[in-house]
């Protein structure tokens, strides 16, 4: 194998992509992209969302065909139609939503529709053998090849997902925001999975929106925007801040805003004592208005259902909770909306949106659904709304479905704004959206706090809430394990979240 | 930034222009079952000239009223994501209500036509309910409710014909405005499908109507955003039950009284619903395109008959036409999805070099 001095790297690439390019409808989302990829180098392909990754990440996959450019593979030519080819030739690739079957076990997952065989059977304990085996390669000793898929936590799910994808005998692993579903200590999980595959010499193009998971694991970055490679690097010779406007194409004066002035903690506005159902217990807490605060924990410690139970989707069965001085126990969402408390849900497609539904559609449905009288009202507010969004779409009458992330968490966004709310529930309220649509999203927190209203916004991405919360509130095993004050560090929360240093629960 | 939405900018004006609004809603199901319709009419045109004299047209859009008007009412419970199988059985049991409570007694027409509302409301509610709250799927519900209600007339009847209402009774279902320029007569039910059809079409602007097809489309974010979605879609089978009722008035006047009448309208409804690319789970499908689908469903078979084609294949035809709307329907709904990132997958078209749009601005938002 020739070695380039210079880099002390391997010289020939495995992966070779030049000149590609790719039109919808002579829409171009990708045009002339290159990018190459060396044998158990990491590669992250970072971009805001309609920036051409996915497309990129499907046309390797075989998913979409290009229109133009090459793709050479150990420098011959590949042409994939469909995603066993590429497969076979050594490039598997980890799509953002499972393909895996929640009722069968992670060996028949792995080897769905290539059992091995005895006779016309399936070899059960070849194939329960084969997956311990591949799970040993990568580490993991927590998984049993006879356990449901179902059972599983999603992190495990996702370590199933990517051994299955190892169990092509890939040569290139693409992986689309593997950590979108994880939170801290899994992620680590995954960091170490990857670890093992560059040592194996798989390489690995690398999808993330997460900045810290680039320069943690990637050994060059590769910057897409408008379809095009705006910047390809080693990725120590980017910083945060370089990265961001390569991406954005102008420079974030501040990542998360600072608060707006004038904005003050001012009288309790919600407050929770003793409160609890079958998943929470004893929690109590105090959000003033004009105040934001972060609510921090592992997946499944009890953040979502902890915004669940106040706006009244799982409500709660014990202790108390008042909103503006008077009692408040609402059983249906719909109680909430009347009292002005409104949830932007983690899950924006399955939960947030009617996705085959139009623009003006999705932002007047909350004041339809509760507020009648007030859709005139609304929809005349609804331009005004969508541009000091920036809601980018052809019009008021496209589908959501056909708008990119971010846009469509601004649509969330609108309903919501549309009711006045007083009390605004966000969790997970940045997932999967671009880098500007994220800084709108804090830029219009920090507009509703300093206009009183207060936010409880649960993140599994530290830098996140504490980069925009004035409090922390750290939950464990559904109880709140502590409170930080602004200003903590990642160090504390992880602490409290795991239950590190015999913090109480 | 949003590259793949196609000529997108940050939203300023409200919507894109008339024309081109129209243009892109004919590219849709329920927009091309207008074209259709107009297809067809040109068809049976062509294979007999007289039916598009004003008259012959006009009593053929009286024939096709009740038909129209069950789709209609079908369209509210499918495009809330549910199924109406009583709908025929409600047809029958209204005709017989009226046929046995009316008889030949003036004074009691209305009475017992308030009656048949509430009856109809209540077939609706109870559909309703049990679908919502039991959360036994409507399917079968509705499928129960058909059999029982079928089984009563049965009972009632003995399975022939009985009870012939008052003349004035059948008058809704049979007469008209006489007298018209140009038409000779203008049919009552004519008259009823066109303030139906206006109800529908104002209902399903309003916020109930758009909140309804957001539950069809994704019912958990409806309820998430408030709506009372066993509600909603309790007053969507109640609308079924009542076109259903309606439908049955004007039946009594034209095809009076027999445990037969309303026979399979349930599937003659969806039938025209899914023609009119109503998509079956709901969230998609405007409801003229159902009524629309009525008619053309009734230019086919007129165009069969005019061609030779026995009536008795009707049911194969149906059958035959809901597959295949369903199928296409699945199959441009496929396609549609793989344009959420975005479209055209054609494997034979020739590579051609990007070139921008205009309005596509380059470098960013």
């Amino acid at each position: 194998m020739d070695i380039d001095v210079s880099t002390g790297r391997p010289s020939a690439p495995i992966l070779r992509v030049a000149g590609l390019s790719k039109s919808f409808f002579g829409v171009p989302v990708l045009q002339d992209a290159a990018l190459e990829l060396f044998p158990g180098e990491v590669h992250g392909l970072v971009g805001e969302n309609g920036a051409g990754k996915s497309t990129l990440m499907k046309i390797l996959a075989g998913v979409y065909e290009r229109d133009a450019g090459t793709i050479e593979i150990d420098g011959r030519p590949v042409s994939f139609t469909h995603p066993v080819q590429a497969r076979r030739a050594g490039l598997s690739t980890v799509f953002q939503e499972f393909n895996l079957l929640p009722e069968r076990s992670v060996a028949q997952n792995i080897f769905l529709g290539r059992e091995p065989r005895r006779g016309l059977l399936v070899n059960r304990r070849e194939m329960n053998d084969a997956t311990a085996e591949l799970l040993a390669e990568l580490g993991i000793t927590d998984i049993r090849p006879t356990a449901t898929l179902a059972s599983l936590s999603v992190a495990q799910q996702q370590i199933v997902e990517i051994a299955k994808a190892v169990s092509y005998d890939a040569r290139i692993i693409s992986m689309d925001e593997p950590t979108a579903a994880l939170a801290g200590a899994e992620v680590e999980l995954l960091y170490g999975i990857i670890d093992r595959l560059k040592e194996r010499g798989t390489s690995i193009l690398y999808v993330s929106h997460r900045l810290r998971e680039i320069f943690d694991l990637c050994d060059t970055v590769t910057v897409l925007k408008d379809g095009r490679v705006v910047a390809s690097a080693p990725a120590r010779e980017f910083d945060d801040a370089s990265l961001v406007r390569a991406m954005v194409g102008r420079p974030i004066s501040a990542y998360f805003p600072d608060p707006s002035p004038g904005t003050a903690a001012g009288i309790p506005l919600l407050e929770l004592s003793g409160c609890g159902n079958h998943q929470l217990d004893g929690v109590g807490l105090t959000l003033r208005a004009g105040e934001i605060v972060g609510v921090a924990g592992l997946q499944g410690s009890g953040r979502t259902e902890l915004v669940e139970a106040v706006f009244g989707a799982a409500p709660f069965t014990r202790g108390s909770m008042t909103l503006g001085g008077r009692a408040y126990n609402p059983g249906s969402p719909r109680d909430a909306i009347r009292h002005r408390v409104a949830l932007i849900t983690e899950d924006r497609k399955a939960q947030g949106l009617s996705l085959n539904q139009s623009i003006i559609d999705n932002a007047l449905s909350v004041v339809r659904s509760v507020h009648p009288g007030r859709t005139g009202a609304a929809r005349r507010d609804a331009p005004n709304v969508f541009s000091s969004l920036e809601v980018v779409a052809r019009d008021l009458d496209q589908e959501v479905q056909y708008l990119s992330g971010g846009n469509q968490q601004k649509v969330v966004l609108a309903k919501w704004l549309a009711i006045d709310p007083q009390v605004v529930l966000l969790d997970e309220p940045t997932r999967g959206i671009d880098v500007g649509a994220k800084v709108a999203v804090y830029t219009l927190m920090r507009r509703l706090a300093q206009e009183g209203k207060a936010i409880l916004m649960v993140s599994s991405e530290l830098p996140e809430v504490l980069g925009m919360s004035d409090r922390v509130l750290v939950m464990r095993d559904g109880r709140l394990a502590g409170e930080l004050p602004a200003g903590a560090t990642e160090e504390q929360v992880l602490q409290l979240a795991t239950g590190a240093r015999g913090v109480h629960s | 930034m949003s590259v793949a939405t196609g000529r997108s900018a940050v939203l300023e004006q409200n919507r894109s222009p008339r024309g081109e609004r129209v243009l892109r809603a004919l590219r849709t199901p329920s927009g091309a079952i207008f074209v259709l319709v107009a297809v067809l009419f040109v068809a049976v045109l062509a294979a007999n000239p007289s039916f598009g004299e004003p008259g012959s047209l006009i009593r053929f859009i009286g024939r096709t009223a009740p038909i129209a008007i069950a789709a209609i009412g079908q369209y509210f419970v499918i495009v809330s994501g549910e199924f109406d199988l009583s709908m025929g059985s409600v047809v029958t049991a209204q005709v017989i209500i009226a046929g046995n409570l009316i008889g030949q007694d003036e004074a009691r027409a209305l009475p017992v036509l308030a009656l048949m509302l509430v009856f109809g409301a209540f077939v609706g509610l109870v559909n309703g309910l049990v679908t919502t709250l039991l959360r036994v799927p409507s399917f079968i519900v509705t499928l129960g409710t058909m059999l029982a209600l079928l089984g009563l007339v049965l009972y009632w009847t003995g399975g022939a014909a009985t009870g012939n209402p008052a003349d004035s009774f059948r008058q809704i279902g049979r007469g008209g405005i006489r007298d018209v320029p140009v038409l000779e007569i203008i049919p009552y039910p004519v008259l009823i499908l066109a303030a139906v059809a206006a109800g529908a079409f104002w209902l399903m602007r309003r916020p109930y109507g758009r909140t309804l097809v957001a539950v069809g489309d994704n019912a958990q974010a409806a309820a998430l955003t408030g709506a009372p979605v066993w509600w909603i879609r309790t007053r969507a089978f109640m609308l079924s039950s009542l076109a259903a009722t309606v439908a049955g008035i004007i039946l009594v006047g034209y095809a009076g009284v027999h445990p037969s009448v309303g026979r399979g309208y349930e599937f003659t409804a969806i039938t025209a619903v899914v023609l009119g690319g109503v998509v079956l789970g709901g969230g998609r499908g405007w409801v003229l395109s159902a009524a629309a689908g009525a008619f053309a469903l009734e230019l086919l078979f007129t165009l069969l008959n005019f061609v030779g084609v026995q009536s008795t294949w009707r049911d194969s035809v149906q059958g035959a036409i809901i597959i295949l709307a369903v199928g296409a329907a699945a199959q441009n709904w496929q396609r549609r999805r793989r344009t959420a990132a975005s479209p055209t997958h054609d494997p034979n078209r020739p590579i051609e070099a990007p070139r921008p749009t205009p309005g596509t601005t380059e470098g960013g938002t």
